[in-house]
């Protein structure tokens, strides 16, 4: 690292736009295979490549009204938290990077809340917000998956969290860390309530996001080829010193160790969420 | 030989000194005596400046010294008639992570403890105290022993984090590490937490989610080491010093952010100074947070627990 790269680029970073500012790119380029797609057509394969099957992250928003019945959905603020709450600072104020994420979407953090009806029957779902700070769990997005089944047990409703996080917020330090129990104490509202708690893992999940709530559902969908697991690739090889397993830490992988229940096409996940909250729901009818 | 840590030099070359006058002695003169007095008061003068004014990163350096106190050592000074119990009924035996039952104090109880080894061999063994999946299930089945015979849980937590490895990663190191935080919030017996070194991350929560969470004044806690974040953040390793003071992760910082309920002071110098004083007195912490639960019925343990963990991130700093 030399001087410049230190202390010009994160400058020269400020003064150009966020990728976000930028009106909608008329072409998107497969992370994977590199074929260029056509944005609109993308979307409407739920943004999934045609031409090799990669799952490509989606915002919240798109990923909430494909799930919900006919695409709608109410969306809940989020419960306010506090801000910064170390006052942290690496090569920038962690106040400033978190003012930019929200400037450059429209989310207050890296969670999205909404309930609704999946088949008919009531639904929350909290899905993820990859793009604001790498989907990074603070206490805000703790406190929503709080909110989340809080209102699955009054609403009688299934909870689905979708995440795709890199895990814990590291600029809000062990405060981070304690959503690992809390969001743990979420789920355990919702199973208290014999409500269905269904995760879909989606591309990536990892860090402290995995070693909690998402680790913990009743019913554990994947989505191919999304990327799940505790431990970064990057410090595991460091570790081991050896180049690590064709597919490691793939939804296949992992499906294969016994870790999840399904890995199921985007083109299905709404079908099977259905099916499966059909199922589960008219047990919980019958006991009852 | 004492190990001494770089901000400890002053205080290893007076302590040298001491030796070899100490040693000159034999051929002894009065005001030799006089002299390693003296030095010793200068030595509790220099002690006393540079442990009251502790860097983070300091801190982080005490928190891993291999002199340090570790898990067994707790358990050898606090816990009579230990029994240890071994395994995760499912795959393998972990030693980063020891339990067993045992008498503390008069009351039956269950021990659950990192152990990173105090020479090669044993660390080798105790894999530094990172522990695999099978840690963590051993974890939890020793939870659910205790919580079965109504014994309250004592833990120790002192880890760099969960071991990062492929195997650790095909056997669930996720899942496991959920579901024994899960496992500390469920169950209906008090559960004792005390950071005594290193807490490292999910490997460290996963032991510590308790009614009461006790730290040393010395030990650090905290969602990454000061290393990675350096190099995530900064993408500089080198910057860890920095990152040990953005993180907040000294015991002083944690019970302002209401995240740990007690900091138990260290003898003067360090609990490696001191190991034996140092388990003592988080004996005693551990016995006074401990006699207000074993008043509390289950549920009102898992409220308890519920509620505590609720209440943080209510504040900063």
């Amino acid at each position: 690292m030399s001087w410049i790269s230190n202390f010009v680029l994160p400058k020269i970073r400020a003064v150009v736009p966020a990728r976000r500012d930028v009106p909608d790119n008329l072409w998107t380029k497969c992370p994977q295979c590199g074929q260029l797609l056509f944005s609109r057509d993308l979307e409407a394969n739920l943004f999934v490549c045609p031409s090799c099957n990669r799952h490509l992250r989606m915002t919240p928003e798109k990923r909430l009204a494909m799930l919900f019945d006919g695409g709608h959905f109410q969306p809940i603020e989020l419960p306010k938290t506090i801000i910064d709450p170390l006052r942290f600072r690496d090569r920038k104020r962690y106040a400033d990077r978190l003012k930019e994420a929200q400037d450059s979407g429209d989310n207050r953090d890296a969670l999205l809340v909404a309930h609704g009806t999946i088949g008919g029957t009531p639904a929350v779902v909290a899905a993820f917000d990859f793009g604001f700070m790498g989907g990074s769990m603070g206490v805000a997005v703790g406190e929503g998956l709080l909110a989340a089944a809080r209102l699955a047990v009054l609403q009688e409703a299934a909870l689905i969290v979708v995440p795709a996080s890199g895990g814990a917020r590291m600029q809000e330090g062990v405060l981070s860390l304690m959503q690992l129990p809390r969001t743990t104490i979420a789920v355990e509202m919702v199973k208290a309530a014999r409500l269905p708690y269904i995760v879909v893992l989606t591309d990536p999940t990892t860090g402290g996001v995995s070693a909690s709530f998402a680790m913990l559902g009743d019913i554990t969908i994947a989505e191919p080829g999304a990327v799940i697991g505790f431990a970064g690739a990057r410090v595991i090889e460091e570790t081991i010193r050896e180049k690590l397993p064709e597919g490691f830490q793939r939804a296949e992988y992992l499906f294969e160790h016994g870790m999840v229940d399904l890995v199921v096409h985007r083109r299905e996940l709404r079908d099977t969420l259905l099916r499966i909250i059909g199922l589960l729901r008219r047990r919980a009818a019958n006991a009852a | 030989m004492r190990h001494y840590l770089d901000f400890e030099k002053p205080i290893a070359e007076l302590e040298d000194k001491i030796e070899e006058l100490r040693h000159l002695s034999n051929s002894a003169e009065l005001n030799i005596a006089d002299e390693v007095s003296r030095l010793e008061t200068k030595l509790d003068r220099q002690l006393r400046q540079v442990y009251a004014r502790l860097t983070p990163w300091q801190k982080v350096q005490i928190a891993r010294h291999p002199d340090r106190p570790h898990g067994v050592d707790f358990i050898k000074g606090l816990i009579a008639e230990f029994t240890p119990l071994a395994g995760d009924r499912a795959f393998a035996e972990d030693r980063a992570i020891i339990g067993g039952i045992g008498r503390f104090r008069g009351q039956s109880v269950m021990v659950i403890a990192h152990e990173k080894g105090a020479d090669t061999d044993a660390r080798m063994k105790h894999n530094f105290g990172m522990a695999r999946p099978e840690g963590y299930r051993k974890a939890r089945r020793l939870m659910e022993l205790a919580d079965h015979f109504h014994l309250p849980v004592l833990s120790f937590v002192d880890t760099a984090g969960a071991y990062p490895g492929v195997d650790a990663e095909a056997r669930g190191q996720a899942e496991a590490i959920a579901r024994a935080i899960d496992t500390c919030l469920k169950i209906e017996v008090p559960l004792v937490a005390t950071i005594i070194g290193e807490g490292g991350s999910g490997g460290a929560i996963a032991l510590a989610a308790g009614n009461r969470v006790l730290m040393l004044e010395h030990a650090v806690y905290s969602v990454i080491s000061p290393e990675g974040c350096a190099s995530i953040l900064w993408r500089m390793p080198e910057k860890a010093q920095e990152a040990a003071d953005a993180l907040k992760l000294t015991a002083q910082d944690l019970a302002k952010l209401g995240v740990v309920d007690d900091v138990v002071a260290e003898p003067l110098g360090g609990g490696h100074r001191a190991p034996a004083k140092t388990v003592a007195a988080v004996g005693d912490a551990v016995e006074e947070a401990l006699r207000p639960l074993l008043g509390l019925d289950g549920p009102a343990l898992r409220a308890q627990r519920r509620e505590k963990f609720l209440a943080v991130g209510g504040r900063g700093l």
